[in-house]
């Protein structure tokens, strides 16, 4: 008689008392591809094994053999929620290693750009919390003014999610009036919203109860994690790297960097919330620096680096010199200097890190990206571990992994 | 009872009743479908279906078609007949419950006087607590049979989540029927109709808790762990496809508008038209106007079920635990303690 065959049960897990559960890849709660092999007690998590991978693109080595100008694009899928941050994030590396000195008004109008992708960054983050516990109408409210920031984009880049925006040296264009009047549009409109916003979570009962004391981290552990951004923040660390290590001209600005207490899901979510309040306020003070550049300087928005910022169309068509760079520059002839640099920007997730090492030829040796969400997933088993299953949820959405950055 | 003895007009006319009320509901429930879509998308500052048909009111015809259309997948390591059982039950018991609310006045046709209700069991109120338990065995069963561990998990929390607040609501229950001193719904709404005050005027805290109750029982956000989406992945109707799966959120629905129905009837003063004096007009139309009112009341109750699902979020499970044990059915009590006292106060 032919034996029916049943699939292998591992030893043991007939008498075992918890229930396996898989949490990803394909599951809503975690916002694009990585896994969790959750060990469950009832509710109860009793243990997680994080997974990553399934959405590597082997950034780091496609980086190898391109030149730097074609790497802007790689920087996009990483947190591609913020994409302009990492766009500039890598210009600003590659400018200071290639020491390049920007103009102010490209230094300012590209803080109007990272902040932007700040708000648009944390709103998604906070609306997912809000997701997460439940409640749907903050998302589905918020998406409209984060359509107004990818306007903005559109209107300087002509893209809205991967924006590849600016070049080394600075923009490939100037701002529009169009982009000034949308970005005004924007700074009128946003701020009434965002209390509304605040005000349908902030205190609601229900929502506190959700995300105060759960997947909350010590500063000490945090910082060994080598957490940082508003994850750290909420711990009660104020490390910012827009303050620490200034770049783009942040010393010019005025701002406050919020910081939590506890940790927790909660103060993560107030963080980010304080933080789209600072960065309108960035944004202001930006906006009115760029007003005041008058005549000649107005028109700035590149710094002079003929081997990597391409000339004009009609100089190509006309002039030697020019065809010759935008031919160079294009093919990527252009040998490094030889030399390696560490450089961060505040990413909209944390300290985004790009270190770039170069033996002298027209792409980099090696290029590492420091992705802050990979930092914080290694921390995610300790902070749900003992929490109910719906908290490890709120936690996976509160420390903003997107499987984009996770993987690079 | 001879053949002769037996009123067949009756039993032909509460078909004809039963028929109507059930069409009715279904297409109500259709509809209700539409305007979560429409109360949602206004709440969310967003147009809403509006393509098909004038306003997108063909929408739910629409969805009810791609339902029908879809393919049927059974997993293969389901219990098949449970599988199919389980949207069945959860659908049957939803509609079960129309059977003891009297939708208006007596209404008189062909020298008949018809009773709008289709029977008005002395147990009423019971009736629909018996038929109202049921409905968690649909979800239970559509969980279990699915063979996963998200339906299953759903199942759980579901069934506890019925059990803990049924008895709070039934404890909220007791305290109005101290003050009515019957079951059947007929006689609670008559009595509301008949000059006094409604009911929720003398159980205020009843209504409350019995409102909080139903939403529990109609797994109505905050109270919607069993079909979680964002942990449990939809939980227990994560397996089905096709009508089957409409058959389960249909039935959401359905418990929506009876639970609104009996709220109104015993909180509300059922088809009772305040400051109307059904008398100045013809009965049949008195027994109209009363099935407006009605249908108007369950309306705002399913807009306020509506409202409230898309503005707060859900609880957790040890959460809704705590709520239901600690605060809801203590506050029962209180309330029961506090009518006994005022009744005895008055005598």
């Amino acid at each position: 008689m032919e034996q029916h065959s049943h699939i292998a049960l591992p030893k043991g897990s007939i008498e075992k008392t918890t229930t396996t559960l898989n949490i990803g890849p394909t599951h809503p709660a975690t916002h694009g591809v990585f896994q969790n092999i959750m060990e469950v007690d009832g509710e109860r998590v009793v243990s997680t094994e994080q997974t990553v991978g399934y959405i590597h693109r082997a950034f780091e080595k496609l980086a190898e053999r391109r030149p730097l100008y074609q790497i802007t694009p790689i920087t996009d899928r990483l947190n591609y929620c913020s994409s302009p941050i990492n766009n500039m994030g890598w210009h600003i590396t590659c400018e200071r290693f290639l020491k390049v000195e920007l103009p102010k008004r490209v230094d300012y109008l590209r803080v109007i750009i990272m902040e932007l992708a700040r708000i648009s960054d944390h709103l998604i983050c906070n609306s997912i919390v809000g997701v997460d516990t439940g409640a749907y109408t903050g998302f589905l409210y918020v998406m409209q003014y984060r359509e107004l920031i990818y306007e903005i984009y559109e209107e300087v880049c002509g893209s809205r999610l991967t924006t590849n925006i600016g070049r080394i040296g600075g923009f490939e264009r100037n701002f529009t009036n169009t982009a000034f009047t949308k970005l005004e549009k924007f700074l009128n409109e946003y701020p009434k919203v965002l209390r509304e916003f605040e005000n349908l979570f902030a205190r609601n009962r229900i929502f506190m109860e959700r995300t105060q004391g759960t997947g909350g981290i010590s500063a000490q552990r945090a910082m060994n994690y080598g957490f940082t951004g508003p994850n750290l923040r909420a711990a009660g660390v104020d490390y910012d790297v827009r303050v620490q290590q200034p770049y783009s001209s942040y010393q010019d600005f005025d701002f406050k960097v919020p910081v939590g207490t506890t940790g927790d899901n909660y103060d993560r979510f107030l963080v980010r919330n304080a933080e789209m309040y600072e960065s309108i306020s960035i944004i202001k003070q930006a906006y009115q620096k760029v007003q005041s550049f008058k005549g000649a300087e107005a028109e700035v928005y590149h710094a002079d680096v003929p081997a990597y910022y391409l000339p004009k169309k009609e100089d190509v068509y006309t002039k030697m010199e020019a065809l010759i760079w935008h031919f160079k520059i294009i093919m990527g002839e252009i040998d490094l200097p030889k030399g390696q640099i560490y450089s961060a920007v505040e990413g909209g997730n944390g300290e985004l890190g790009f270190y770039l090492v170069s033996d002298g030829g027209r792409t980099p040796f090696r290029l590492h990206f420091r992705r802050p969400c990979f930092i914080y997933y290694q921390a995610f088993e300790e902070l749900i571990k003992g929490g109910m299953l719906s908290d490890a949820v709120v936690t996976m959405s509160s420390l903003n992994l997107i499987a984009g950055e996770l993987d690079a | 009872m001879t053949l002769h003895s037996f009123d067949w007009a009756l039993v032909i006319e509460k078909l004809i009743l039963i028929i109507i009320i059930v069409l009715t509901t279904l297409l109500i429930t259709l509809y209700t479908t539409f305007g979560e879509r429409k109360v949602a998308a206004i709440l969310q500052d967003r147009p809403g279906p509006n393509r098909v048909g004038p306003f997108g009111l063909f929408q739910p015809l629409a969805d009810g078609l791609k339902l029908i259309m879809k393919e049927e997948i059974i997993p293969t390591a389901a219990s098949k007949w449970l599988f199919i059982l389980g949207p069945g039950l959860a659908m049957t018991a939803s509609l079960m419950t129309s059977a003891v609310i009297p939708w208006s006045t007596d209404l008189h046709l062909f020298g008949r006087t018809i009773a709008l209700q289709v029977a008005d069991v002395n147990i009423g109120i019971l009736y629909v607590f018996a038929v109202v338990s049921m409905s968690v065995y649909g979800i239970m069963i559509g969980g279990w049979a699915s063979n996963n561990k998200f339906s299953l998990m759903s199942a759980l929390r579901a069934a506890s989540q019925a059990i803990s607040y049924e008895i709070a609501m039934g404890l909220a229950l007791i305290a109005l029927l101290m003050t009515t001193g019957t079951l059947s719904l007929k006689t609670i709404v008559a009595d509301q109709v008949s000059g006094h005050w409604w009911n929720v005027v003398y159980q205020p805290l009843g209504f409350i808790i019995f409102f909080i109750c139903a939403m529990a029982e109609c797994n109505r956000t905050p109270f919607d762990l069993p079909e979680a989406e964002n942990e449990l992945n939809f939980g227990y109707h994560q397996e089905y496809s096709s009508m089957k799966l409409g058959f389960y959120l249909f039935a959401e629905y359905v418990n929506m508008i009876m639970s609104s129905a009996i709220m109104a009837s015993m909180y509300f003063g059922g088809y009772d038209l305040p400051f109307f004096d059904e008398s100045t007009v013809a009965p049949n139309i008195a027994a109209m106007i009363g099935i407006g009112t009605l249908l108007i009341k369950i309306v705002l109750f399913v807009f306020l079920f509506m409202w409230i699902r898309w503005t707060i979020p859900r609880f957790r499970y040890d959460q809704l635990m705590n709520l239901g044990w600690k605060t809801m059915i203590p506050l029962a009590l209180f309330n029961m303690l506090l009518t006994g006292a005022l009744i005895l106060a008055k005598l």
